[in-house]
């Protein structure tokens, strides 16, 4: 891959504080992480270190109290609100533990959802959309609502959702920790194949040992500091010797 | 966006009933209370609807609205006449008389006598019979709904029987023939309505100096009603209108010696704030439902004008629906109402009236929800 050593997302001293006074959380003390182009980075660590707060800060949700950061060589705190808004929306996609699918709309109409957002006309949406479920293996399933996909299903249509407007940078949270075993491995392979291509960047945080595989590196944190970073065979085998 | 506003809101169904329901509710209660509102305004200057011709109302200054008889002097009616500007001017009585019907019982009468000559001021429709019928002895024309109501007889065997032509009754002891049947406006006095001559119903009163009600006056074309007036009033010391100030006169005494306009103006509030209260409330609980999902839109790069547009867009729609279903009923309750003793009045100034008043409603409820979903983080849509 020419691209290997882009670098994409590049944080510096990121620091996040949550609350003030005696129920201050330092829940970010100073990470460094650098993510090359094409690479699928997992964040690990026990519940509590800080990795949610992370993704959120380098998705743009969330703002960082210090540090740089910067995503494919933008600061979001150089953004006006609107500025970032839109950024996130050409650039950006997302995966959730509880898929957030809208419920009363359909499969294809959820996935659409990005695409309208960035101005594309409605027939050509959905086109698209559809496109991209058979492409997850739901193509069968465009019509159906959320209530009547499996979890599983839920999380395939999400997923095209989070890489159908193309982004550069996916970030999931959790997403198979609400799904089986057997699934959450499906999931995975999926997100493999069509979220990594074209020097997408993916970052996944995740609980799940089992999907510690899939990695390209790991980065393990806890208290708000990175304490390693690894790639997924090295990160196994040290964890069995402790 | 918009159709997944759309979606969005009609997914949610029971919402969005219960949001239409609230609207309906709101826009029905507010259109019908206004519409009888009006409708018994209306009815208050019934009369002088029915009495259309005169340009002008000369009257004591003392009068503050149609029903309130202030008895002038004949010989007004001669004093008006020769103001300049006056094309004609005639007297008209108009009392209460206690009549009494064949059977022995007393029904008080609203009598109008017209001018004896030109019979002007007589009722705009007759049924039976004709005005000219008055110029007889003893004539007098009475309104069908009296007529068939509280001037009916009621025979040995219970049954009603209208007062028709050719029945006679008694006005103050003196003996009275029905030469006619007319049609009148309802007024919000609910006796009969008699009408007869001027100087019958001087003969019908009791004997009092003053006997004249008003004096009717017709301008000479091309005259000035208002200028007319200032002179009839300068001429005679008595108060002179104008028939829509008169008008006006009339509403203005209800609407300020009377319950009337607070009742209904409590009715119309109180429509309004179950309407914001149910559809503002369910419209809020909408929002709250849907606020995961409107999170994750804003991560997902959906600005604010984007998801405010979206709010605006599911309050218009059900602002529309519950206005159109509300206004709907309320005309269907007035259609089916149109021949009873309900006043029912539904110009399209009302119906602008309650369009606001839901527009209102929609627009409060959509800014609270707007208000909750631009300072909605969009961090949240991490959270479990
Ligand atoms: N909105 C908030 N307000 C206050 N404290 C918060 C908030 N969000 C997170 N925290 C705290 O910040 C710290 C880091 O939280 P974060 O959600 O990033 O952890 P995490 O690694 O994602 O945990 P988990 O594995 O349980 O999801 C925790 O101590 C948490 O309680
Ligand atoms: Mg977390």
């Amino acid at each position: 891959m020419s691209n290997q050593h882009t670098i994409a997302v590049r944080c510096k001293g990121v620091t996040k504080t949550y609350g003030s006074g005696d129920t201050q959380v330092h829940a970010l003390s100073g990470i460094d992480l650098d993510v090359y182009a094409g690479e699928h980075m997992m964040l690990v660590g026990p519940s509590g270190s800080g990795k949610t707060t992370l993704i959120s800060i380098i998705a743009g949700v969330l703002d960082r109290d210090h540090g740089e950061c910067s995503v494919f060589d933008h600061d979001f705190n150089a953004m006006g609100h609107n500025e970032k808004t839109r950024f996130r929306g050409q650039n950006i996609g997302f995966v959730f533990q509880l898929f957030n699918l809208i419920p009363t709309l359909t499969a294809a109409e959820n996935v659409a959802v990005p695409l309208l957002i960035n101005g594309v006309k409605q027939s050509k949406a959905l086109q698209k959309a559809r496109e991209m479920l058979h492409r997850v293996g739901l193509g069968n399933r465009t019509f159906s609502l959320p209530e009547e996909l499996s979890g599983g299903q839920q999380q395939r249509v999400a997923i095209a959702r989070a890489i159908v407007h193309d982004p550069r940078l996916i970030v999931c949270d959790e997403p198979t920790s609400a799904l089986d075993h057997e699934t959450g491995h499906k999931i995975m392979e999926i997100l493999r194949t069509i979220a990594t291509d074209n020097g997408k960047v993916l970052i996944v945080v995740t609980h799940d040992a089992r999907i510690f595989e899939f990695a390209d590196r790991i980065a393990e944190m806890d208290d708000g500091r990175i304490t390693l970073i690894t790639d997924p065979h090295h990160y196994v085998l040290d964890k069995k010797k402790k | 966006m918009n159709f997944i506003a759309i979606k969005m809101l009609i997914g949610n169904r029971a919402k969005y009933f219960g949001i239409i329901l609230g609207l309906t509710f709101a826009s029905l209660l507010i259109t019908q209370q206004s519409s009888i509102f009006l409708g018994l305004m209306t009815r208050t200057y019934g009369f002088l609807t029915d009495t259309s011709l005169p340009d002008i109302w000369v009257m004591d200054p003392k009068v503050q609205y149609v029903d309130d008889i202030k008895p002038l002097k004949e010989t007004e009616s001669i004093r008006v006449r020769s103001v300049e500007g006056v094309e004609w001017a005639v007297p008209l009585y108009k009392g209460l008389l206690k009549a009494r019907l064949p059977n022995g019982t007393f029904q008080a009468c609203n009598v109008i006598g017209l001018d004896d000559e030109s019979l002007i001021g007589g009722p705009p429709v007759m049924s039976q019979g004709r005005l000219s019928n008055l110029r007889g002895s003893d004539a007098i024309i009475v309104d069908s709904v009296g007529a068939r109501g509280k001037l009916a007889t009621v025979s040995p065997d219970g049954k009603r029987v209208p007062l028709t032509i050719g029945d006679t009754m008694e006005l103050n002891d003196h003996r009275a023939v029905v030469v006619g049947i007319c049609e009148v406006q309802r007024t919000f006095q609910s006796q009969p309505v008699v009408y007869t001559t001027f100087s019958r119903a001087t003969i019908f009163a009791p004997r009092e100096r003053k006997l004249m009600s008003f004096v009717l006056v017709k301008a000479k074309p091309g005259q000035d009603h208002k200028v007319l007036c200032q002179r009839i009033q300068q001429a005679t010391g008595l108060a002179a209108y104008t028939k829509d100030e008169f008008r006006a006169l009339t509403v203005k005494y209800y609407m300020k010696y009377t319950g009337i306009p607070i009742n209904f103006g409590i009715t119309v509030v109180l429509g309004f704030i179950v309407g914001i209260a149910i559809a503002g409330q369910t419209f809020h609980n909408f929002t709250l439902d849907n606020i995961r999902y409107f999170g994750t839109l804003k991560a997902m790069g959906a600005s604010d004008g984007t998801l405010i547009r979206m709010i605006l867009l599911q309050a218009s729609v059900v602002g529309s629906i519950g206005y159109g279903v509300g206004v709907g009923i309320a005309s269907f309750l007035g259609l089916v109402s149109g021949n009873t003793e309900l006043a029912f009045q539904l110009p399209w100034q009302l119906l602008l009236f309650s369009a606001i008043a839901v527009m209102v409603i929609c627009a409060a409820s959509a800014v609270v929800s707007m208000r909750k979903v631009i300072k909605l983080e969009p961090a949240i849509v991490f959270k479990t």
